[in-house]
């Protein structure tokens, strides 16, 4: 009888193949006397060489010319002259060669990160070389994103952004993790990959690498070593779930009918480029900060302009949900001239900016507004991040209508608004509930803390609550309230909004035929159900075991 | 001691890609040369945390410099060097 592991299962899927584990950072070991310093050099220099060769050798195996670009800059950063020089000096002094490549390493890591920017991201490379490199000198396998040679699953204590850049989806097949909740890194990467996942999986990293396991994300559960005939019936399930998804067409519906709409998450006209329109229902989300980064001065009226037709052009008449800026702080832009906040969470930003300087929100609803000239037919609607008060919304709503657009609308991701969304709806036509930061605020817990992940748990109760209360003040009114946080990619929790009278998703391209699979199978009286189960639980695990397993 | 000021001429500044062409060009040669930005320390320019620690961008002046030798090598290096980094390196195939 093969064991069977529980965790958090991230989309659906199923995958039968051998598990392979991502190595640990090392340790450091304690200090040691150095009584041959020739050695203790040679020790260093040689685990330099050959994580640079490793890296040189994998940036030419890279079949993308970015990733092997990047690569091939890692490999060289390992062969620096400079970086070397520093070891043998440190070994000098008799410092080991682990804590003499620690230190060299953490010299840079600092400096680059002090520098920002550009320099700043490759801090995180530093460290990544720095811990190859004494990985080697430990004699301790290589940490990183193995390469077995063929298709597995990647098991893993946790992921970060950095683990995951180079990730080969025709390689990596799945991935579980030991740790981390269902708004990690790992479940993010997983919903925009498209892979089957399963996180908080305890037990997994003790799975012996290469073991057979039979993955089954819908259900959150990971198989060790099944039988012949349980790997052919869950491939047999695997094919039949694929096939499935490939079948279902369609606007978003219920078991019995009620729509649900289901929209699409974009950051420009790119990510429509591949839409099939047979299915395609709208874009719920438009994130306009693309027009704003990485530059000097604010985009030009015509700029934008164009930027907003091309959207509008390419959704075909179907409404297109554009936000305004949002920055903050933490993603600062030098035309808005922001100062450093000891919290940018809780600072200047989203609407906050535009109600600072009003001439940058006035522009880009103005060449909004010329765009849905431009594109005769076009559906738009648009709303502003970060809204706290029904007199922000006001401002928001007269602002829109000043420039020509007549769908406006806000976004709940601070409590206070969630608590008045009927007041909200009295002065603008629709809400859209960002769930990771109403998630954030709601908890008082930094979306970045990863040991904060349980309380940032889209199940928890009292998020679901908010949103309910949301979606009865959008029944009250008769007017719209859609989700385009991350948990409207989750097919469980979907039904769930659905029962709650949310009237549509937004997501990104990957995460719809799960979710469309997902409403299919319930009725709106069904989905009603669930609710009353999953607000009566007392936490966020009960919630979700109410609804996925009840 | 040979001495050549030059302007960085891509677009991205002394960063990812153009410095990674720089380097490894400055690696390959036979003699060492240092790359200086006034008012920062002399680095060796094969050093590609060195060059990137600089953050020079396009338009700033550095100043290469080698040492005289007979055979003219370190002229010859301190010439190649400085062509490249006049170029935009951003721009053009990714062959290099």
């Amino acid at each position: 009888m093969p064991d069977v592991l529980h965790g958090v299962g991230v989309g659906v899927g199923i995958v039968v193949a051998p598990l392979v584990k991502m190595g640990r950072p090392p340790e450091l070991p304690s200090a040691r006397p150095v009584v041959d310093n020739a050695a203790e050099a040679a020790l260093a220099s040689g685990a330099l060489a050959a994580v640079s060769a490793d890296l040189a050798a994998r940036s030419l195996e890279a079949s993308d010319p970015t990733a092997s670009a990047v690569l091939d800059a890692l490999s060289m950063i390992a062969a620096d002259p400079t970086l070397s020089e520093q070891v043998e000096e440190l070994i000098a002094a008799r410092t080991d060669a682990p804590h003499a490549l620690f230190n060299a390493f953490e010299g840079y890591r600092q400096m680059l990160t002090e520098a920002g920017g550009y320099l700043a991201e490759r801090a995180g490379d530093l460290a990544d070389i720095r811990d190859r490199v004494i990985a080697v000198v430990l004699g301790m396998p290589m940490p990183g994103i193995p390469t077995p040679g063929h298709p597995f699953v990647l098991a893993a204590d946790d992921l970060s952004p950095a683990d995951t850049s180079g990730i080969d989806t025709s390689v990596v097949l799945a991935l579980v993790t030991e740790r981390g909740g269902p708004t990690s890194h790992t479940a993010i990467l997983a919903r925009a990959l498209g892979l089957p996942c399963i996180v908080a999986c305890a037990g997994v990293m003790h799975i012996a690498d290469g073991t057979i396991v039979g993955i089954d994300a819908g259900a959150g559960t990971v198989e060790t070593d099944p039988s012949v005939d349980r790997r052919r019936a869950l491939r047999a399930e695997a094919d039949s779930i694929v096939a499935e998804l490939g079948s279902l067409t369609g606007p978003g519906r219920t078991a019995d009918g009620h729509p649900v709409g289901l929209l699409h998450n974009i950051g420009s006209v790119a990510d429509l480029e591949c839409v099939d329109h047979e299915h395609f229902e709208g874009v719920g989300l438009f994130r306009t900060e693309f027009l704003f980064l990485d530059r000097e001065d604010a985009p030009t009226f015509e700029e934008q302009r164009a930027a907003y037709a091309a959207v509008l052009e390419a959704a075909h008449g179907k409404k297109v949900v554009v936000r305004t800026l949002d920055a903050g702080a933490d993603k600062p832009l030098p035309f808005l001239e922001m100062h450093a906040e000891p919290n940018p969470a809780l600072g200047v930003r989203g609407l906050r900016i535009g109600r600072a300087r009003p001439e940058i929100i006035q522009l880009q609803l103005a060449a909004l507004a010329a765009a849905v000239a431009d594109v005769p037919g076009s559906d738009v609607w648009v709303m502003a991040p970060m809204v706290a008060t029904v007199a922000e919304a006001r401002w928001f709503s007269e602002q829109a209508h000043a420039a020509g657009l007549d769908t406006v609308g806000v976004m709940i991701e601070i409590p206070a608004a969630a608590l008045r969304a009927g007041e909200m709806l009295d002065v603008v036509d629709f809400l859209s509930i960002g769930t990771n930061d109403l998630s954030q605020y709601t908890f008082a817990a930094d979306r970045m803390e990863g040991t904060l992940t349980e309380l940032l748990d889209p199940w928890q109760p009292a998020l679901l609550s908010l949103i309910a209360m949301c979606a009865e003040a959008g029944i009250e009114h008769g007017k719209p309230v859609g989700i385009c946080g991350e948990s409207a990619a989750d097919p469980a929790l979907s039904t769930l909004f659905a029962g709650m009278g949310i009237t549509s998703l937004s997501m990104s391209a990957r995460s719809l035929p799960q979710v469309r699979r997902a409403l299919s199978k319930r009725t709106l009286d069904e989905c009603r159900q669930l609710v009353e189960r999953a607000l009566a639980a007392e936490d966020a695990a009960l919630a979700r075991d109410a609804v996925v397993n009840g | 001691m040979i001495q050549r000021t030059v302007t960085v001429g891509s677009t991205s500044g002394l960063h990812a890609r153009p410095a990674a062409i720089f380097v490894k060009a400055a690696a390959a040669l036979p003699v060492k040369v240092r790359l200086i930005v006034e008012g920062k320390k002399p680095v060796n320019a094969a050093s590609m945390l060195a060059v990137l620690s600089l953050g020079a961008t396009l338009g700033s002046e550095v100043v290469l410099e080698a040492d005289e030798d007979e055979a003219g090598l370190g002229r010859a290096a301190v010439d190649q060097l400085a062509a490249l980094l006049e170029r935009d390196l951003d721009a053009g195939s990714t062959s290099a």
